[in-house]
């Protein structure tokens, strides 16, 4: 799966995507979140405080609890500040 | 059904341009308005916004919130430019339109369109101040969100 990162979580994993095989016991997007969590300290780092990470599937706005179903692209960012 | 343009490019972008293609041509519309957003000098401490967004997303997202607009109100248009990459203070950095046949339903449009684009469109800002410094990354306002609630 096709995982991306904008903002200070690019910049903290150092990396603005990557290919990522998640286990099958990753399910969810808290689940992948957590996944990511554990690859490393910049990983630790940039997911430090996952309650305010805001997740897409395929471009959509999803929550946590929401499954990664047959999605081919997780994005991974902090609150917006457009406009 | 509204006529809706989304476009989000690096460039600057031109206000009466934009709403004279947005009102070209037709005899329906009798009201129009716009919103432009500024890059401000935080009292001269910045020297340059760098905006970020998700390609392909950002624009999803923003036809989104245009779509939900124009099932709340019977508008004719809606046009939103908004830009990334380097912006400087003074310079325009987002801009909505929107045309309905009453004012109040462009006024209102407009005012949704904007404070979603806010909160639900991926994009984000980091600042650059006088110092040369690469600055921090803008925080989202709670203020921003809980404009959100009054939509509901």
């Amino acid at each position: 799966m096709k995982v991306v990162y904008f903002a200070w979580l690019r910049e903290r994993i150092g990396k603005p995507d990557e290919e990522i095989a998640f286990p099958e016991t990753v399910r969810t997007v808290a689940d992948a979140l957590r996944h990511l969590t554990a690859l490393g300290e910049e990983y630790a780092y940039a997911f430090e405080r996952p309650e305010i990470i805001r997740a897409a599937l395929d471009r959509k706005h999803v929550k946590p609890e929401s499954p990664l179903g047959t999605a081919r692209e997780i994005a991974f960012f902090p609150p917006m500040t457009g406009g | 059904m509204a006529a809706t343009t989304i476009r989000i490019q690096s460039e600057d972008f031109d206000l009466s341009a934009e709403i004279g293609r947005l009102t070209c041509g037709r005899k329906d519309i009798g009201g129009v308005v716009s919103f432009v957003g500024y890059c401000r000098d935080e009292g001269g401490s910045l020297a340059a916004l760098e905006l970020e967004h998700y390609p392909g997303m950002a624009e999803e997202e923003i036809a989104r919130i245009c779509d939900e607009a124009g099932k709340r109100w019977p508008v004719l248009g809606l046009t939103v430019v908004h830009r990334f990459g380097k912006i400087r203070p003074g310079e325009q950095i987002v801009l909505v339109i929107a045309a309905s046949s009453h004012r109040r339903a462009a006024f209102e449009a407009a005012e949704f369109v904007m404070d979603f684009l806010k909160s639900r469109a991926p994009f984000w800002k980091k600042e650059h101040g006088i110092s040369g410094r690469s600055g921090d990354w803008v925080s989202a306002r709670d203020e921003d969100e809980q404009a959100l609630v009054r939509w509901n």
